[in-house]
């Protein structure tokens, strides 16, 4: 008995652990759910739209299907822009779409447990607190959670019809 | 294996059922209904009857138990068809679909329907045939035929069509089922099958026929029910055995007591089954049902090796030739493969038009009683082929017009009479290829369009029209949103929406509609269509360093403009002169911000494009070439672009869009608009300013 609602115990708080793919803009470390996260590619090839917003760089042919690349360094007013070796884009799947985000790099994948998931204070005007699904804490690290689906299916992203102005 | 994985197969066949049993209710003759008609209905009935039995759709059952009956008086001459009687079989039909959709839907299907039906076939026995129906779900039990009749050849032995003579009575029976040349694993499954509808005694035989023996009390009709979800009719043959004098007839003389000595009908009946079974047999075995989406990915795929080739082919373009003959021989055989690959791919998209016109003559029938008309429908080109996504989005919009022609067109038996026209009026509707388009017209020969009315009514809304226009253009004004001269709103017709969401739902598949109208005569309405989405003629233009796609079929000439032509007008814009007309330039650059394009015009490329019935040209640094490119939807993971269509991959793997010729003109509008102090597109206009306008 006892043994079976350890592994029980166990099962429980292993589904509670979740994994994050940290990435950094400038000197900030953010991460998002692995689970959303399609792949990670080079960043090339970009085919510019005309009218629409900065951070969105344009559209890419990704085998076969047109995908929309955002800048997040762009939309989070990052001063330093530049696209050199390190710059990666990372493929994620948000509502049923594939949109690829570009970031400075991306460094390792984290398992963090409910404890080390803070909430998020109320801050700032550039990212809303309701992206945001937490703060990891990891030693002296702190990562920024992004919840990537509230972020890119947002009004202010124009990535999806009908939300847009 | 459970029963329940035939549901789907079951609820497919039913519903191909159902449209064939509309099909032959609508096309039956009245007078003299044709009888291999009369009994492909009660087929029908018969099989969803059965299916619904062995699944347990009760309802399902008991209704088409009903109207097997009925069908079953009428194939034998005993109630004869009138139109009122086939409305009456429609409306039960209907009624057979909803609940079928019911039961896909895990619902059970409305019991007040379900009872009003039922009560009105029961009172269409009691008053046709003078005898009530019984509504018991169980078999319908004719007088046994008996074994008295003449035997049957033993080859028609088709189990299919055994239902009017149960040798045994119901209860215990020992049937022989045979299994003609069905394989190993299938075998196993209906035995299997077979085991849980009663107890098998014997299996014995091998590939070419196996047999079973089977003691069961379902009946042999349930059985073959069941049974032909996984085998053909053909390959199957049901009798009862020569067992222990347990069931009467002997086995030299099988189920095949056909005949009725009552039924005059019955000798066609018996020889039109084989043969009305074949082709749809046939038909089954010679295609398979895939998703939809499989074949896109299929499409998909090829599409992406079209392009990889085209990037080999790019590459190898460069290689010296002799040294790599091989290589290159190689190259353009592949090119020449993957083309027909990708021509094979897409016809398999290809449906026939059919599969839009056989909708038409219930909505017909019904509108045409509903409005007191006397119509008939005449289809042409039903095996013309079309992009089964076009031919889903086109049913809407001729929907649409073939009621705007019952409605408005047509008109009543008295008024065509005292136009001298025959009483019945005549829809056609026909398809045909044209070029790398289909025609789509919806004809009738009504009244026609009222040019005066029109104009008319027009003008009481407010639209901008005078006498000297063209008849063209004045048919045109049907499109206007909200514009509708019906006096009258009816149910069919006439509350003004509905032209225009024709006109744009047309264009929104690259098409557009044109009418033809004498009064009196009647109209026709053209629906011109590419056959294709997935597939663009393009004309590949360079602005800057940005290569842009422009639909083949809406650029019209090329030129390479002379600032003599080039005149300003009212500040920002600019006209081009071509052969005496005056057309508004709009410059790619200006309209999507394109750095580094040249501004000089008489460097720049003018392309006189259409769109929308709007002619303009477009500024552009470079022709490119034309190109077959594969069209690529932005809104599956990004949004509508203003001034865009689409997008495509070209030949180095990068994209480009293609332009939306209608919305570029409107973007360049807009943005004119936004930005009034303009930049370098317009510093060319107020350069011709300075400089005075050229003679």
């Amino acid at each position: 008995m006892s043994r079976l609602s350890k592994d029980a115990e166990f099962a429980a708080s292993e589904a509670q652990n979740r994994e994050f793919l940290v990435f950094s803009l400038g000197e900030e470390e953010y991460a998002i759910d692995i689970l959303k996260v399609q792949e990670i590619r080079g960043y090339e090839n970009v085919t510019r739209i005309a009218n629409t917003p900065e951070f969105i760089k344009g559209v890419t042919n990704l085998r076969g299907i047109i995908v929309p690349i955002v800048d997040l360094r762009i939309k989070f007013h990052l001063d330093k822009v530049e696209y050199a070796g390190q710059t990666v884009v990372i493929v994620v799947n948000v509502a049923d779409r594939v949109v690829g985000i570009v970031v400075d790099g991306v460094s390792d994948v984290m398992t963090l447990t409910p404890e080390q998931i803070k909430p998020a204070p109320e801050f700032g005007v550039t990212l809303s607190s309701d992206f945001l699904s937490g703060l990891g804490s990891l030693e002296d690290r702190m990562l920024v959670l992004v919840d990537i689906d509230k972020l890119l299916t947002s009004e202010e992203m124009a990535l999806v019809e009908g939300t847009s102005a | 294996m459970d029963i329940t994985d035939f549901y789907d197969t079951f609820f497919e066949e039913a519903e191909e059922l159902l449209a064939d049993m509309e099909r032959h209710l609508l096309e039956i003759d009245l007078e003299a209904p044709d009888a291999e008609q009369l009994n492909a209905i009660f087929r029908a009935a018969h099989s969803i009857k059965g299916g619904a039995g062995t699944f347990g759709f009760e309802v399902l059952q008991k209704t088409t138990h009903l109207f097997e009956n009925l069908l079953d008086h009428t194939r034998r001459g005993e109630l004869s068809l009138r139109r009122d009687i086939v409305d009456i079989f429609l409306e039960t039909k209907d009624m057979l679909h909803d609940q079928l959709d019911a039961y896909r839907n895990d619902e059970e299907p409305d019991q007040e329907a379900f009872a009003r039906i039922c009560q009105t076939l029961q009172q269409l026995a009691r008053e046709e045939i003078g005898q009530e129906l019984e509504t018991s779900g169980g078999l319908p039990t004719p007088p046994d035929a008996a074994s008295s009749q003449t035997p049957a050849p033993a080859a028609s032995s088709e189990a299919s069509g055994s239902e009017q003579a149960p040798d045994a009575p119901p209860g215990e029976q020992v049937l022989v089922v045979a299994l003609l040349n069905v394989g190993e694993k299938d075998r196993g499954l209906l035995v299997e099958e077979l085991g849980q509808l009663g107890e098998i005694h014997d299996t014995h035989g091998d590939e070419s026929c196996y047999e079973i023996t089977l003691v069961t009390n379902v009946s042999r009709d349930d059985i073959e029910a069941v049974m032909c979800f996984i085998v053909e009719p053909e390959q199957l043959q049901i009798r009862a055995a020569a067992h222990q004098g347990a069931s009467p007839p002997p086995a030299s003389q099988p189920q095949t007591n056909k005949a009725h000595a009552s039924s005059p009908l019955s000798p066609s009946s018996q020889s039109d089954k084989p043969k009305a079974k074949k082709p749809k047999a046939g038909g089954e075995s010679s295609s398979i049902r895939v998703s939809v989406d499989k074949v896109d990915q299929i499409i998909n795929l090829v599409g992406e090796l079209i392009i990889t080739q085209s990037m080999l082919d790019q590459t190898v373009s460069e290689l010296e030739g002799v040294s790599h003959r091989g290589l290159l021989n190689g190259m353009s055989l592949l090119q020449r493969n993957a083309r027909d690959l990708q021509e094979a791919v897409m016809s398999v998209r290809m449906v026939p038009m059919d599969y839009v016109f056989s909708r038409y003559p219930r909505l017909v029938r019904d509108l045409a009683g509903q409005l007191g008309k006397d119509v008939e429908l005449v289809t042409e080109g039903e095996s013309t082929e079309l992009d089964k996504s076009l031919t889903e989005r086109i049913i809407d919009p001729l929907t649409h017009l073939v009621r705007n022609s019952l409605d408005h067109g047509i008109e009543t038996p008295e008024a065509r009479e005292a136009a001298g026209k025959p009483r019945t009026g005549r829809l056609t509707l026909s398809a045909q290829h044209q070029g790398g388009n289909i025609l789509i017209e919806v004809i009738d020969d009504g009244a026609g369009l009222d040019r005066d009315k029109l104009l008319a009514k027009a003008r009481e809304s407010g639209l901008s029209v005078f006498d000297s226009m063209s008849d063209d253009e004045v048919w045109q004004l049907i499109f206007a949103p909200g514009f509708s001269t019906a006096k009258e709103v009816s149910d069919v017709s006439g509350r003004g929406v509905g032209m225009d969401v024709v006109k744009r739902n047309i264009q929104g598949m690259g098409g557009h509609v044109e009418i033809l109208s004498r009064k009196g005569k009647g109209t026709t309405t053209r629906i011109v269509l590419p056959l294709t989405l997935a597939i663009l003629d393009g004309m590949s233009i360079k602005v800057g360093s940005e290569v842009f796609i422009l639909p083949l079929s809406s650029v019209l000439e090329s030129l390479q403009p002379s600032r003599d032509d080039l005149y300003a007008m009212a500040g920002d814009d600019v006209v081009l002169k071509v052969r005496d007309e005056y057309l508004p330039v709009v410059a790619v650059h200006a309209a999507f911000d394109v750095e580094g394009a040249k501004t000089e015009l008489n460097e720049t490329i003018a392309v006189i494009v259409q769109g929308e019935g709007r002619r303009y040209a477009l500024l552009v640094d470079d022709l490119i070439g034309q190109q077959q490119v594969v069209v690529k939807n932005l809104e599956t993971h990004y949004r509508k672009v203003p001034g865009v269509s689409a997008a495509t991959i070209l030949g180095d793997g990068s994209v480009a869009l293609i332009l939306d010729i209608a919305g570029l003109h409107r973007l360049s509008r807009v943005k004119k608009e936004a930005q009034r102090p303009q930049r370098t597109f317009n510093d060319f206009a107020s350069t011709l300013h300075k400089e005075g306008e050229p003679s």
